[in-house]
């Protein structure tokens, strides 16, 4: 492999696993907090692409605006899947949350399904954006290089929210207890309810970058990079932040560096993921940083 | 009578210079301990001195850093908690650890199972051995649940059951295993002044009728001097004191432990 | 097998049951026909997801790749070795599967055995996980078996599927093998195996100090509802004909799923009540998709898609507000028939005497 392909694929790769990232970061802040795998997390970055479609082509806002106003719609979504499908489960037992996820994931996606249609549609590129720099014989993609600084603003955005304010403390300390959390006068439900708004708006961001670089959206595009999130979020440890980072890297390196390599594998791409996951429970269950939780007897 | 530990090739149970750290904690630190069969024991300690962990180690749940268990003279140190059950080991546990959606009798007849010689795919095709095997578990249930007295409730869900009534359901549970030796991890937590006195005549009740020995952490000192022939004192994962009761009761090591410094200064 | 009075009873009802499939198709129609083998093999898959997740309490969301390797295997069983040669266009069939022709009743069998040995490997890693990650894990495992179907072209014909499946399962066929799942299943669980099974599920660390080999009966209960769910994908693929690796997606696995949380977690008669009311239901939801013409008056274009719509807001209301599912953990049994009836008679002679 030439010098210039390993770049292109390593750039490829970056933007992958930076993808991946930003919708790790929403589930692993949500099992930090309720213990809760958000199945519909996937499909509120579909929403969110969808959203900047109908803000550019429907309404023909300019694609910041769009995506912008998408970002804080999407965000309002996973606000009201909190309230509606899960807040009335805190006490059930875990699994009827679980399920109840499930079917929130299937209803958005068959309401899309009804409202938007089936059809694939394509989306509106800024030009900015796919114009190309060229380095020596290296061809980079504008939004490959934006993916990646976009996802590390939000980021360390979302890391200074956590460590620098008073409702990130809040979070994390929701993270260790609940119940501890409520009796030291904490609003717990509004805390949850901000980490769905910050959780579902990471999403959105990744789903409207996703939309740019496979240009186009449909009712079903969140299901795969959703699921391929969350085995990113478990490699990294699931309640982590950072590990859902590294986890997302690990993954967009691992499924593009793979086939860069053995083009024949090609097939076997989305089997990927789930076999790192695979060895990653059964060699460190808790993730590369993720803490012990095991039942005390 | 006076009281001897046996040497641990003689001793039913016996932990041998066992340790066991998480990290850096020294959770049980050095300790030995050895019973005779037949005897009622005890282990004392303020909270926290390592007395569950320890009886973690001896029903396999951990396996211990350093040192060994010996049950029967065989090392148990590897084995897993179902393997050392089978061996003959059973315990109940200080938070009561039920089948809160069962029924009482489903609950001892679980306890039945070790027991059992049919395998699962006998069931599936119903050969008659199975079902000739189901009547003497259940039938074996029922006796055990007659025996804690809770006959006439043994069609009400476990976790329906008043807290003194659980902690005897758990024991018949344990004794449904067929054990020569019960661990019994606080059995009178929780119980008002006559319930521990009636534990205290049913523990020595079904060491007689099951040919038991028994070990027990406990804290209420009236039971623990009631029943005890020999008591160990720990703190802080260390054995400070061992003796029999009445020795235990005037150490000083021990009432330290138990009520500070400043009381064996006064004293 | 016991023989008493209520063995005899259901022994005689479902023999009874027989006798009318047998000559069903003199009152019913083949739409009802289609319906009614649909509602014994979702059944099956029902029952069998009920042992793995109601009763031993293992979330697992895999599924859909047993029923595929189920359904692959039995097509692979029973089309004749001239037409497998004609349909693998992509790359020629390979020994032994271009040969293999078995009766219908052994590639059944066969398709239940490959998802059971399948589960046999698949346990080793995954059962060692706690609730919700054994659903990540055993959903992983599932979408592998799709990705390993699709590419496996020499063996599965890849994304191109099998299609002109022979129609051997016949409404017989799939009312007997839906028998058999019950009666294995209910001997299994209601015996005091299933006590053990229960304990797992409830409490793992209480079934180890009984001396349960907790992850031995965690594997045995996976692996015979794996073994059942193959054997579900064998009828299916038979009764659809066709059978391709993408209809094998979380979807599959989501119906099963809704068939025994709404029919209740813990109860066998439950999982066939949920699976009968919600395959009907189904169907039914098709009405929906159609337009509709209120008395000439109103006329509303169909929806598409609106089906799956109504179906998941059905799943989010049962498990908002009847989380037990339609039985919760009971059954129906010969004795709580009889008292409603008793008791049915009582009022209506109470009433008469008023």
């Amino acid at each position: 492999m030439s010098l210039e392909m390993f770049f292109q694929h390593f750039f490829n790769a970056l933007t992958l696993g930076s993808l991946y990232a930003l919708i790790a970061i929403g589930y692993t802040m949500v099992y930090g907090v309720l213990r809760l795998i958000n199945f519909a997390h996937g499909d509120i970055l579909m929403v969110g692409a969808y959203f900047v479609f109908f803000g550019t082509f429907a309404f023909g806002w300019p694609w910041g605006v769009s995506a912008i106003a998408a970002v804080c719609g999407a965000s309002l979504l996973g606000v009201l899947v909190e309230r509606v499908a899960y807040r009335p489960l805190r006490e059930a037992p875990r699994i009827s949350a679980l399920i109840s996820a499930i079917a929130v994931s299937f209803f958005i996606e068959s309401l899309a399904v009804v409202v938007f249609t089936g059809q694939p549609r394509p989306v509106l590129q800024p030009d900015w954006l796919i114009s190309e720099w060229q380095w020596g014989r290296v061809h980079i993609l504008k939004l490959t290089a934006f993916v990646p600084v976009m996802t590390a603003v939000l980021v360390a955005a979302l890391l200074y929210i956590l460590y620098r304010t008073k409702p990130g403390l809040a979070m994390r300390a929701i993270s260790k207890d609940i119940e501890t959390t409520r009796l030291m006068g904490v609003r717990v439900d509004n805390i949850i309810a901000f980490t769905f708004a910050v959780g579902s708006a990471l999403a959105a961001a990744s789903g409207i970058m996703w939309a740019l670089r496979y240009p186009q959206v449909h009712p079903y595009m969140g299901i795969m990079p959703g699921l391929k999130a969350f085995v990113a979020a478990v490699v990294g440890g699931i309640g982590s932040v950072q590990g859902a980072v590294i986890g997302g890297v690990i993954l967009g390196f691992v499924e593009i560096m793979s086939i860069a390599f053995f083009p024949e594998l090609s097939g076997y791409r989305d089997a990927f993921a789930f076999i790192i996951l695979v060895l990653v429970l059964v060699f460190k269950p808790t993730g590369l940083l993720g803490e012990n939780l095991k039942e005390k007897i | 009578m006076s009281f001897t530990v046996p040497s641990p090739k003689d001793a039913i149970l016996a932990a041998q210079n066992v340790t066991m750290r998480f990290g850096g904690i020294v959770a049980v630190n050095d300790m030995n301990v050895a019973l005779p069969q037949g005897s009622i024991c005890g282990i004392i300690g303020p909270n926290g001195a390592g007395k569950t962990t320890l009886f973690n180690i001896l029903s396999g749940f951990y396996t211990p850093t350093e040192g060994d268990v010996l049950f029967k003279g065989k090392s148990i140190r590897k084995k897993s908690p179902d393997r050392v059950c089978k061996l003959g080991i059973a315990r109940t546990f200080q938070n009561i650890r039920l089948s809160s959606q069962m029924t009482v009798l489903e609950n001892v007849m679980v306890g039945c199972h070790v027991r059992r010689h049919c395998s699962w795919w006998m069931a599936a095709l119903g050969l008659p051995n199975y079902y000739r095997e189901e009547d003497e578990i259940r039938d074996k249930a029922r006796a055990l649940v007659e025996k804690v007295d809770l006959g006439a409730m043994q069609n009400e869900k476990a976790g329906s059951l008043p807290y003194g009534a659980q902690r005897r359901l758990e024991i018949a549970r344990a004794l449904a295993t067929e054990p020569s030796l019960l661990l019994l991890d606080e059995p009178a937590a929780g119980m008002n002044p006559q319930e521990s006195l009636d534990l205290l005549h049913f523990i020595r009740q079904i060491r007689e009728e099951f040919n038991l020995t028994i070990l027990l952490i406990e804290h209420d000192m009236k039971v623990v001097m009631g029943v005890c022939e020999y008591i160990w004192v720990m703190e802080y994962g260390a054995l400070i004191a061992e003796g029999e009761p009445a020795a235990i009761q005037e150490n000083p090591e021990v009432i330290r432990a138990y009520l500070g410094d400043d009381f064996v200064k006064g004293h | 097998m016991r023989f008493n009075r209520t063995t005899f009873i259901c022994l005689a009802l479902m023999a009874a049951g027989a006798l009318f499939l047998t000559q069903a198709d003199m009152f019913l129609s083949n739409y009802q026909l289609y319906i009614l083998k649909l509602f014994f093999i979702n059944a099956i898959l029902a029952l069998s997801l009920n042992l793995i997740y109601g009763f031993t309490g293992m979330f697992s969301l895999g599924h859909a790749g047993f029923m595929a390797l189920g359904a692959y295997m039995a097509a692979l069983c029973i089309l004749p070795p001239e037409q497998k040669e004609m349909m693998w266009i992509l790359e020629p069939i390979i020994w032994p599967f271009s040969e293999l022709f078995t009766p219908f009743w052994l590639a059944v069998i066969l398709g239940g055995l490959v998802a059971f040995v399948f589960a046999l490997f698949i346990a080793v890693p995954a059962l060692r996980l706690g609730d919700d990650y054994l659903g990540i894990a055993t959903l992983g495992f599932a979408e592998i078996i799709r990705v390993l179907l699709t590419n496996a072209t020499p063996i599965t014909n890849g994304s191109l599927g099998i299609k002109g499946i022979p129609d051997s399962a016949t409404l017989l066929t799939c009312y007997v093998w839906m028998l058999i799942t019950l009666v294995v299943i209910a001997r299994i669980v209601y015996g005091n195996f299933g006590n053990v099974l229960r304990c797992i599920r409830d409490n793992e660390i209480a079934a180890q100090v009984m001396g349960i080999n907790v992850f031995g009966y965690k594997v045995m209960s996976f692996c015979v509802g794996a073994f059942f769910a193959g054997v579900g994908g064998a009828l299916l693929g038979s009764h659809l004909s066709t059978i391709d690796p993408k209809m094998f997606n979380f979807l599959l696995t989501f119906q099963v799923l809704m068939y025994v949380v709404a029919g209740g977690l813990g109860s066998l008669t439950g999982s066939i009540l949920g699976a009968g009311i919600i395959t009907v239901l189904l169907e039914w939801l098709r009405a929906i998709e159609e337009p509709m013409d209120f008395f000439g008056l109103v006329e509303i274009p169909g929806i598409p898609g609106m089906r799956m719509v109504v179906f998941s807001v059905l799943l989010l209301a049962i498990i908002l507000y009847r989380r037990e599912g339609i039985m919760g953990s009971r059954e129906i049994t010969l004795a709580g028939i009889g008292r409603f009836f008793r008791r049915l008679a009582t009022r209506t002679a109470g009433r008469e005497a008023q």
